[in-house]
Order: structure tokens, then C-alpha cells, then sequence
């Protein structure tokens, strides 16, 4: 396909055919030639010809195929005349990435480490199948999908300052629990409290690099060595059936002819059914938030018992990395409502946007983008210029290289285990395969992704993370 | 194809490569043995179907408008039993299709056991999809799917 180079890390596929705007790559060359290798670009061109789209469909560094929507990819749609995606949100709703900070140093944590670790895995459900601690009933899931991490806070698992520090403060308002079908339901109540699969995580990291001491400060990130948690999950078969669920619904009123891919179903965002699945997603959304929630809980109450406290374990914040929402936006100088998509990309508001808390509001908010099993991370914060070049958004991660049936041919669970141990970072799993298809290998390189996001200014590096113990679904 | 559990001489199903998730085709001397081979194909992504006792059976009875989204309700029975209930797929029994009118209805009795500790389990599931969805009908039928996991 054609694209045309607008600078080192910027290209696009000019408009033509039945796009309506162009699309937009944010990648070094090297990242494009891998996004070129898959569909990510067919997949660009496509979004870019929906109704209401507006300036361009962008794409994030981290980019691979997705289903109708590359992952990485973002795209905004007026309010009123615009559509909503299921697919353009992806089956993992509010999957996201949330990071404790604490006051211990990674002296103080070194030798317990495996015990830590240890404890955590006992305490946070993990893995394929592992149903939560909670039997919950159905009233009770209606009250979590309508209040999110609020409902977690009144429970007693964690403090309201977490919810100060939570993307929508741990709750999407316009959350309805009336539009779930039974099924959704069913799957979230087994599941609440379980971090789940796949590429899902909960690590122990210490600061390793700073690059702005200002603003790491700000985020409570003060110095080398100190210990960070990571956990990374999403809202687990609820959100999923909430996608399969909406996707058929809008097939059925809508039918998928002319469509050049069944996954871009969608529906206008303030016809019934779009406001359906806004308000469905919304209650996934919070259903995540407080799943993330309930396992920083469980989190602390390991570390104060091992360690003796967990005095200064704050949340430095939790994003979502799979949404969509309603935000203002400039365009041609004039404010507009628009229905944000991120599918594998970061919100990266810049200073002075209302929703960032009022403790990061004049230096943007943060965003947290997880490496691969054993790689570093990084702590970015958000800028004014992405509002102008992403909507506000950065990538999410290092992104997919290998499909998982390479990775199970090359890499063996228990070699990467030992590999990690000899490197000193303790590895917890319920089971190696799943190892084995997460190998780092397997992705991109995390530090090629956020170097093009702070050259080019979608998030401007931070902090970087390093594991010490890694606990796999 | 490493993960492939044909123990037969014909091949029931096979992955193929796919950067983020999972890609399979299944086969079968008609649609009714391609979609069988499919929901053991989905259920050996989780867990190993061939060592899963056939203790308990479920019953499955969908209705899609098209033979895609047929296919797509009925793989996605495979992973709501194994969430909802813990039910593990060994097998399929007596799976046939029916056209109706405006829609295609497809039964099927699916044996397995309850998930317990003897069972070990490698992966999940997060969704069935179109993309990429191709159904061949006749006497080499074939089925390929892309699965969210």
C-alpha cells in the first residue's frame, strides 16, 4: 500500500477511495516495516472510511492487526452524527495497566523478594479458570458494573485516594447494568477479582532510570531503587461476551453489507443501540476498574504482612487501554464532543485537561506503557501537542512480533524461567505454555515504541521500570 | 503446528501463524465433522480435550443468521460452559445442521468433565471472531477461524 513519508517517525495513507480522512502511522521506519507485515495498514484504510470520522484514523508505534480496528489504533467520531465500534474498542474492555508506588527501596525488598512473590500468587487469583474469592450475586454485579472502584472503596478493598488516581475516578457515570445479557452476567461473577491470562501480569519492578525528576516526583516516583507494583488486567469474560453480544446485536439491525470487514459493525452513537452498547461498556469499564481494584487490595495486605507495612503503597494511577469515551477536542479551532476510540493506546492528556487529578494537572497525566515478560517499563506523561497529533493518545505496549505458535516452537517455559532467575527476577505462573507464548522475544521492542512516542510527542518518557518478580496468569 | 492433538489419520485440525492470537483450520468429510474438529480446536487452546473424561454432557442448540455467525455462536459455547460452569469439551456428539427459513440452527451434544485439579489448564479464550472466518462446504469441508486469546 502507498504511504507517504512526512517526517522520521510520521506516515500516511493519503485519502482516496471511500476513505474520508487519511490515515496516520506513528512509527520509525523499522516498526512500520513490521506493521507493513501484517494488516495493520488494510486495517488503518478501512477505519478511515467510517461515517463521521474526524481529522484522521492513527495508528500508535506498538501497532499489530486487530480485528476490523488495528491494536494501536485511534479513532474519533463526532458526538452527535458519529458511530460507536464494539470493534474499535476491542473484546477486552478497559483492559488497562495500573502502578503502586511504595517506600521501600529494592535493598529493603531483595531478599524477601520470593517471598513476596510467593504471597502474592497465593492471594491474587490468576490463570485460566480461577474463579474469584468472591461469590457474588447478580444484584451485587449490577451494583459493581454501575460503580466500578467505588463500589470496590466502600467494600474496604483500598482508600478513596486510589479512586482520585483512577482514569473517570474509577467510574464511568453513564455505566447501565439493564443492557448486559444474562451470559455477560454469568461470566463476570465467577471472574471478579481474577487478573486472568494471556498477557496479563502483576509485577514487582524498581526504578531504574529517571528522565524528568520533576515530574517523576510529582508522580510519587522520587528515586533509583524504589519498589513498584504493576498490575496489568481488563474486565475478563464480561467484557468479552459485552463485544461478541454488541457486534451480533449490530449485525442483526444493521446487517453487514458493504462492509469491508464484518468487525467494523457499528452503530450510530446516539441511536438506542448505540447508546445500548455505550452504556454496556461503560459497566464493563467499571467492572475492570474494580477487579484492578480489588487485587492492589490484596496487594498491600501481602506486603505490610511480609514486609511490616504498606504505608506509602499509593496508586500512581490506573489507565485504561481499551475504551472509548466522550471527550472535548479542538478542531479547526473550534471545541467539539467527539467518541474517542482507543484500542491498544493510552489516553495522553497534557496540562490543564480537567480529568487529569488535580495533583498531576499541571504536568499531564501519567501513562504507564508495560514492556514484555522480563523487559523494562515505562511511566510517560502526557502532552498538549498529542491532543493535536493522537486525540491525546499514546501506545499501550511493546506490541505482538511473533504469533504464539513460533513463540511455542522457539522458547520453552521453564528455560525462560531460568533464564529470568539468572538475571535475577523471580517468575510465578499456573502454567508454561502460557510462558513460553509470552516470551519476550515474541514482542517488539518497548524501548523503540516509547522512544518514537517521546520523539515525536504523543508522551514524553519519564520513568523506567524494571522487574524483580513477575507473576503470569 | 505444534499443538495440533490429531491422534487420527486425518488430520482434525491445524494452527496456522498469527501475530496476536490464534488461528486454526478444522476439517471433516462434511461441515457437520469440520465444526466438530472446530470446538476441539478451541478447547485445545485451553486444555487437552484428549485427556478430559467424558463424564457430563451439555446440550447445544444455536440459531445464527448466517453460517458466520452460526459458527461464531456455537465455538463461543465451548468457552461460556468452561467460564460459567467449568466445563471441559472432550467431545462432540450427533452435530448437525439445519437451514431454516431465515436462519441456520445447529445441535450438538457436547461431552466433557467439570474442571478439576487433574485437569491442567494452558490458556484462555477471549472471544470467537469473524476475521478471517472461512467455511467451505462439500466433502472436504473446512473451517477457519481466528480466536481472541
Amino acid at each position: 500500500m502507498e504511504l507517504e513519508k512526512i517526517s522520521d517517525n510520521i506516515w500516511e495513507i493519503p485519502r482516496q477511495g471511500e476513505m474520508k480522512v487519511p490515515a496516520r502511522f506513528y512509527a520509525s521506519a523499522h516498526l512500520l516495516e513490521i506493521a507493513r507485515k501484517d494488516k495493520s495498514l488494510e486495517q488503518a484504510r478501512n477505519v478511515a472510511c467510517l461515517a463521521g470520522i474526524q481529522r484522521m484514523a492513527y495508528v500508535m508505534p506498538d501497532a499489530h492487526q486487530g480485528y476490523g480496528f488495528p491494536i494501536g489504533g485511534v479513532a474519533a467520531f463526532d458526538a452527535e452524527t458519529g458511530i460507536i465500534s464494539p470493534g474499535g474498542v476491542g473484546y477486552d474492555i478497559n483492559c488497562g495497566v495500573r502502578l503502586l508506588r511504595t517506600d521501600y527501596q529494592a535493598k529493603d525488598v531483595l531478599d524477601r523478594r520470593r517471598e513476596l512473590l510467593a504471597e502474592v500468587f497465593k492471594e491474587v487469583p490468576a490463570g485460566v479458570g480461577k474463579g474469584g474469592v468472591t461469590k457474588l450475586s447478580v444484584r451485587v454485579l449490577k451494583d459493581i458494573l454501575v460503580k466500578g472502584a467505588e463500589w470496590a472503596v466502600e467494600n474496604g478493598y483500598g482508600t478513596r485516594d486510589d479512586l482520585l488516581m483512577t482514569e473517570e475516578n474509577g467510574r464511568m457515570k453513564e455505566a447501565e447494568s439493564a443492557h448486559l445479557s444474562a451470559r455477560a452476567l454469568e461470566r463476570g461473577i465467577p471472574q471478579l477479582g481474577t487478573l486472568g491470562a494471556g498477557n496479563h501480569f502483576l509485577e514487582i519492578q524498581r526504578v531504574d532510570k529517571i528522565f524528568n525528576q520533576d515530574v517523576a516526583r510529582a508522580f510519587g516516583l522520587d528515586r533509583i531503587g524504589q519498589v513498584t507494583v504493576m498490575i496489568h488486567c481488563g474486565s475478563r469474560g464480561l467484557g468479552h461476551q459485552v463485544a461478541s453480544d454488541y457486534i451480533e446485536l449490530m449485525e442483526d439491525t444493521f446487517g453487514v453489507a458493504g462492509l469491508p470487514d464484518r468487525e467494523l459493525i457499528n452503530a450510530p452513537l446516539r441511536s438506542a443501540l448505540g447508546q445500548q452498547y455505550y452504556q454496556s461498556m461503560c459497566a464493563a469499564v467499571n467492572y475492570a476498574f474494580a477487579n484492578r481494584q480489588m487485587i492492589s487490595h490484596w496487594v498491600r495486605d501481602v506486603f505490610k504482612r511480609v514486609l511490616g507495612s504498606s504505608a506509602g503503597m499509593r496508586l500512581v494511577y490506573d489507565v485504561c487501554h481499551n475504551v472509548a469515551k466522550v471527550e472535548e477536542h479542538r478542531i479547526g479551532g473550534v471545541s467539539r464532543r467527539l467518541c474517542v476510540h482507543r484500542k491498544g493506546a493510552t489516553r495522553s492528556f497534557g496540562p490543564g485537561r480537567p480529568e487529569i487529578p488535580a495533583a498531576y494537572r499541571s504536568f499531564g497525566q501519567p501513562v504507564l506503557i508495560p514492556g514484555s515478560m522480563g523487559t523494562s517499563s515505562y511511566v510517560l506523561v502526557g502532552t498538549a501537542e498529542a491532543e493535536e497529533l493522537s486525540f491525546g493518545s499514546t501506545a499501550h505496549g511493546a506490541g505482538r512480533l511473533m504469533s504464539r505458535n513460533e513463540a511455542l516452537r522457539r522458547f520453552r517455559g521453564e528455560e525462560i524461567r531460568d533464564e529470568l532467575i539468572h538475571r535475577g527476577i523471580e517468575l510465578k505462573s499456573t502454567n508454561w505454555r502460557g510462558v513460553a507464548e509470552e516470551a519476550s522475544a515474541a514482542y517488539k521492542d518497548v524501548e523503540e515504541v516509547v522512544r518514537v512516542s517521546d520523539e515525536v510527542g504523543l508522551g514524553r518518557l519519564v520513568a523506567r521500570l524494571v522487574p524483580m518478580g513477575v507473576m503470569k496468569g | 503446528m505444534v499443538y495440533n492433538s490429531d491422534r487420527r489419520s486425518t488430520l482434525r485440525y491445524t494452527f496456522l501463524d498469527h501475530t496476536a492470537d490464534a488461528e486454526f483450520r478444522a476439517f471433516g468429510a462434511d461441515l457437520a465433522e469440520a465444526l466438530a474438529n472446530a470446538a476441539l480446536a478451541v478447547a485445545s487452546l485451553m486444555w487437552d480435550w484428549d485427556k478430559v473424561m467424558r463424564n457430563v454432557s451439555r446440550a447445544v442448540d444455536v440459531r445464527g443468521r448466517d453460517l458466520p455467525q452460526l459458527v461464531s455462536r456455537y465455538l463461543e459455547e465451548v468457552v461460556f460452559l468452561f467460564e460459567s460452569e467449568g466445563f471441559l469439551l472432550a467431545g462432540v456428539d450427533g452435530l448437525h445442521v439445519i437451514k431454516e427459513d431465515h436462519a441456520y440452527r445447529l445441535q450438538a451434544v457436547f461431552w466433557g468433565d467439570k474442571l478439576s485439579a487433574r485437569y491442567p489448564l494452558h490458556g484462555a479464550v477471549k472471544a470467537v471472531t469473524y476475521n478471517d472466518m472461512k467455511i467451505e462446504e462439500g466433502d472436504r469441508a473446512m473451517v477457519q477461524v481466528v480466536v481472541d486469546v
